[in-house]
């Protein structure tokens, strides 16, 4: 158990330093670069103009969907990782079991198309 | 014994952790060099070739230009969050060098669920730019966020299919066990249609041309980073960058054979393996530039069809293929380890 978690002891280590040089680097440019801020300098940019209005909108719904899509079929890929590494040893039994899965999967993925929650016009 | 030498074995981890980021940082460098002279060229034009001999020292001249401007934080911004935005873009580009093996043996944490690993770090990406547009409070940024969220999301459902396709041929996570089972064959040759849709995807995911719509910079002016000056662009940036190399090496492990020669016999062999793996990266890259030089950019609605009509379906169906013939001709990987 500990060989297991020692092999993550470099990626915790490499974190510590990729945040503390992602410090350095915004830190350095507080340090050599001068500050002198104004109310034009810290308005949203908007081509020239003053901002019309605040940016914290409601958005296409489409997003969302989008997002939703994403978690279904990601958990399936979820799914299919420990399968797919193991196929050798599950055999033909944990094959036919997956097809089953992703039948289902795939009728509810056409659902989908048809309903036209793929659709961006 | 142990106790005593921890500091040494820390020390170790530390330099070997920098032996990765500083040529990593220094590629990127050269990356943003290499992609102005090679658009240059193709556009028959010269790109920079003034600061130093063929405008090699640029790539520093534009970092400390970067350092010494002004960091604007806008009024409306989400200080916080606005700042943190770029640096997780940074890190996680950074982190996920930790499992990638430039040899065999070659690599920092050697740990067995790699492209789990890899595949995690590549999906946080999208909160550092769905953050920097949130937290910006600007139209522009906000718009390009939503854009590049939905985008990144939905090419990653295709990678995580391919990736699946090589798993099922290998029967490993472990990144190393991936590429010394390309010894006979890279999974180009059988997979050649995943490795296509997978590089494509690639671009996709880092949001390059063809699909630079997060940043286009015609209708966004630049998209999700549109109110970063200064470092905190300089990350988004060199975050940017370093994905690219990221996902060029990623495709380099499960398609191109890693390290391994493309040939099995002299002169091949003689060549070692970093070599190798780096050449392989650097062609990746070259197509990544020749790309964004070649092709206009995609419609937002392409995007999406292309991502969920077309890659998806063809993905899918070719996982219940490749498993589906290695069943058949029960020619499956036993489980390792």
């Amino acid at each position: 158990m500990d060989a297991y978690l020692g092999d993550y002891l470099p990626i915790a280590i490499f974190m510590a330093i990729a945040i503390s040089l992602s410090l350095a680097f915004i830190l350095s440019a507080f340090v050599v670069g001068s500050q002198k801020p104004d109310i034009e300098k810290l308005t949203a940019y908007e081509c020239g103009f003053d901002a019309f209005d605040d940016s914290r909108k409601p958005f296409d719904v489409r997003f969302y969907l989008v997002a939703i899509l994403f978690i279904i079929f990601d958990l399936e890929i979820a799914f299919l990782f420990p399968w797919a590494v193991a196929l050798g040893d599950i055999g033909l039994f944990g094959f036919w079991s997956m097809m089953v899965f992703l039948g289902i999967l795939t009728i509810g993925f056409i659902y989908e198309w048809k309903k036209g929650a793929l659709e961006w016009e | 014994m142990m106790e005593n030498n921890w500091y040494i074995e820390l020390a170790w981890i530390v330099a070997k952790i920098l032996a990765v980021i500083v040529p990593l940082l220094i590629a990127v460098a050269y990356l943003t060099l290499a992609e102005r002279r090679v658009i240059g060229f193709m556009q028959l034009r010269k790109g920079p070739n003034v600061v130093g001999p063929f405008g090699l020292f640029q790539p520093f001249a534009d970092a400390l230009k970067l350092m010494a401007k002004e960091t604007i934080l806008p009024a409306g911004a989400d200080k916080t969050v606005f700042m943190i935005a770029p640096m997780l873009t940074f890190v996680l580009a950074l982190v996920a060098w930790a499992v990638i093996p430039f040899d065999a043996g070659m690599v920092l944490a050697d740990i067995n669920v790699g492209v789990l690993y890899l595949f995690a770090i590549s999906s946080l990406g999208v909160y550092g730019v769905i953050m920097a547009g949130w937290a910006s409070n600007s139209k522009y940024a906000f718009l390009g966020a939503l854009r590049s969220a939905a985008q990144m999301v939905s090419y990653e459902v295709s990678m995580g299919l391919v990736i699946i396709n090589v798993l099922v041929c290998v029967g490993s996570l472990n990144l190393s066990a991936i590429v010394e089972a390309q010894r006979d064959m890279w999974f180009a040759v059988p997979l050649f249609p995943m490795f296509a849709v997978f590089f494509i995807s690639t671009l996709a995911e880092t949001n390059r041309a063809p699909f630079d719509l997060p940043e286009g910079e015609s209708e966004l002016v630049a998209g999700y980073f549109v109110e970063y000056s200064s470092m905190s662009f300089a990350l988004f940036f060199l975050g940017e960058y370093a994905n690219m190399i990221l996902m060029s090496a990623i495709t380099t492990l499960l398609f191109l054979g890693g390290w391994l020669p493309p040939f099995d016999f002299a002169p091949f062999n003689l060549i070692p393996g970093p070599i190798w793996f780096i050449l392989k990266i650097c062609l990746l890259l070259f197509v990544f530039l020749w790309v964004r030089a070649t092709t206009p950019r995609y419609r937002y609605d392409q995007l999406m069809r292309l991502g969920w009509k077309v890659f998806l379906p063809f993905s899918l169906i070719y996982v219940v293929l490749t498993a589906g013939y290695l069943v058949a001709t029960d020619s499956l990987p036993g489980l390792i380890g």
